[in-house]
């Protein structure tokens, strides 16, 4: 008992950004009521939000990247989730830039904003060193709610509501079913320690007979089960309904956040879960295999190619902005999968690569959305006609982004499928390397068809007349955050090496 | 009684509060199914913890039964929202979202 209770005092040394991020969550919102006749009241709480993030930036850099287990094995700290909070706490920062200049949060509520959004970051913190059943449902659970009262923070607005709505009802039921899915997994396991987990698997899958198939037969179903929470959260088929509905509905800064910070969470979450458990260690040609030839990988490859292949196709008959990209976010998160299903080092590596490329180019994407909304009060493509007559940088801008998100070169967005392709094409000579043939096959179709329909809008803001002539006049500082964004795009598309370098010595992950 | 009558039950409710999710067009039934499915989850934790002897399945039903509650009062003041905007409690009349 007493060694239970050392351990969780000696844990908070290493807890510290994620304990900053809490009491910072909770200062806003008291600083919210007590600034509420404040002239200068958005600037004031802006300032607070960064401050926040800024000091758990510094901690996070000032901790040690060791792989230690903390609180006696709920959460893990180690170089790989260290990686995945640097891409949560600039999804965070950008975010509250974002907000802090337009005027999609009310002035009288904002301070709220950025307390919730601090909670957020500090969910998803958690589900990128989650590694307890425990630990992984309670974060998702965190995640989920703030971002149902989030979505529909406009309380008088319909669609705010309605995407709220649709959000909390699929949000409720997939992690339902991933209880229930956890449920199966400890009366089969006996333990909530996902890292105990690929031993006692081993164990049970070597009984034989017709107990033997019942059991294996359960095991495959409670993962699957398991497995919903995660796909809800990253908007893979079948858990993808709720996405294009609720990236319409919500505010865009927010939108633009749901799609890279909580997506980046989920495949932190699959990563730590499938790769820690559910496959052996990585031999020296840094390729695993699953524990008891589950066939996990091969049911993910396949999600992967339905995901991105309804994603793309359901893209196209979109005029709604944000709704085309929330559809180009599923199929996004369906290229992502194909790291996850090629079990190796490689593929391990190019999700992380692509999630921390991806932040920069859907934020930039969205970001531009704002802009034009905030001009014209509209999100539909038409009203993209011309836009390099009224604002040429949002125009190019969003053009390196759109470009970006096809993955052509020399933009980052290449490097980031480079990495997956080439993963998915090392095992395509391997056992079953036939199945990983199609797969590449199947993402390079879907790439084809990504480009016809991010064309459009190329075509439409480049080649087509505007049907009213003034100008778009974005804020000086939403003009400097497209300049930074598609600087980094372009400098990341010829110069990729620090990130590989960087996402190469995150790839420490503690087992069990 | 044994533990596999209690895990068969738990899974029966599962089933209604799925059912009852895909079929009901009243918002607050279909909160109601939901919380069903927790529970169920809730039963099975407990009918697994008490046959393994291991206290971890009882610890995590407080930690849901928390949770479960927290969805409810963020579920129900959403379900407030789109009354106040629609005065509807039909799903199938809120679908404005859709091209």
């Amino acid at each position: 008992m007493e060694q239970l209770i050392g351990n969780n005092l000696a844990s908070v040394a290493g807890f510290r950004p994620e304990l900053v991020l809490t009491f910072g969550s909770i200062a806003l919102l008291v600083l919210d009521l007590v600034l509420r006749r404040s002239r200068s009241r958005r600037a004031l709480l802006a300032g607070a939000a960064v401050i926040v993030l800024g000091l758990a930036a510094v901690l996070l850099a000032a901790q040690s990247t060791a792989s230690t287990p903390l609180f006696n094995g709920m959460i893990a700290s180690d170089a790989f989730a260290t990686f995945f909070k640097w891409i949560f706490l600039a999804a965070g920062f950008l975010t509250v830039l974002i907000v802090a200049q337009g005027d999609d949060y009310p002035s009288p509520r904002v301070g709220e904003f950025y307390g919730l959004l601090l909670a957020v970051v500090l969910g998803m913190f958690l589900m990128a060193s989650a590694t307890n059943l425990l630990t992984i449902y309670m974060s998702i659970e965190l995640v989920s709610m703030v971002s149902y009262v989030l979505a529909g923070f406009r309380k008088s607005d319909r669609k705010a509501a309605e995407a709220s709505l649709k959000y909390v009802i699929y949000g409720s039921v997939a992690s339902g079913v991933m209880l229930f899915g956890m449920s199966y997994l400890y009366g089969l396991l006996g333990t909530f320690d996902v890292l105990a987990f690929a031993p006692k698997i081993a164990e049970l899958s070597a009984t034989t007979g017709a107990a033997g198939a019942a059991t294996k037969l359960a095991l495959v179903v409670a993962v699957v089960f398991v497995s919903s929470g995660v796909g809800y959260k990253i908007a893979s088929v079948p858990w993808h309904m709720w996405c294009p509905d609720v990236y319409e509905g919500a505010p865009t800064p927010f939108t633009a956040f749901l799609s890279v910070g909580p997506k980046a969470a989920g495949f932190a979450l699959a990563l730590r879960f499938f790769l820690g458990s559910f496959a052996g260690p990585m031999g020296a040609n840094g390729m695993a295999e699953s524990i008891a030839g589950i066939p996990w990988p091969a049911v993910i490859g396949v999600l992967s190619a339905v995901t991105m292949t309804l994603g793309n196709l359901t893209a196209i008959a979109q005029t709604n902005l944000k709704r085309l990209l929330a559809y180009s976010s599923i199929a996004h998160a369906g290229y992502t999968l194909m790291g996850l299903a090629t079990l190796s080092a490689l593929g391990m590596q190019g999700v992380m690569i692509y999630m921390l490329i991806y932040l920069v180019m859907n934020l930039g994407a969205f970001l531009v959305v704002i802009v034009v909304a905030e001009a014209t009060g509209s999100e539909s493509i038409f009203d993209y006609s011309g836009l390099v007559h009224r604002h040429p940088l949002a125009a190019i801008a969003f053009g390196i982004f759109l470009f970006s998100l096809t993955g052509l070169p020399p933009f980052a967005g290449f490097t980031g499928k480079w990495y997956l392709f080439y993963a998915v094409i090392e095992r395509a000579s391997g056992p079953a390397g036939f199945w990983y043939g199609a797969l590449a096959v199947v993402g390079a179709l879907n790439t084809a068809v990504s480009l016809y329909y991010y064309a459009r809008i190329i075509r439409a803001m480049f080649l087509e007349a505007p049907h009213v002539t003034d100008r778009v006049a974005p804020k000086l500082g939403y003009q400097l955050m497209l300049g930074a964004f598609s600087a980094a795009i372009l400098v990341f598309g010829i110069w990729w090496a620090p990130i590989v370098e960087w996402s190469q010595r995150s790839m420490v992950m503690l087992r069990g | 009684m044994d533990a596999n009558q209690y895990i068969a039950l738990a899974a029966f409710l599962f089933g209604i509060g799925l059912v009852g999710v895909v079929v009901k067009r009243n918002m607050l039934v279909v909160f109601m199914c939901i919380e069903l499915m927790l529970n169920a989850a809730n039963l099975t934790f407990l009918a697994f913890a008490r046959r393994a002897g291991n206290m971890n399945g009882h610890a995590i039903a407080f930690f849901v039964i928390a949770v479960a509650a927290a969805e409810a009062a963020v579920g129900l003041a959403i379900v407030i929202a789109v009354f106040r905007t629609r005065g509807t409690l039909n799903v199938d009349e809120v679908a404005s979202l859709r091209n």
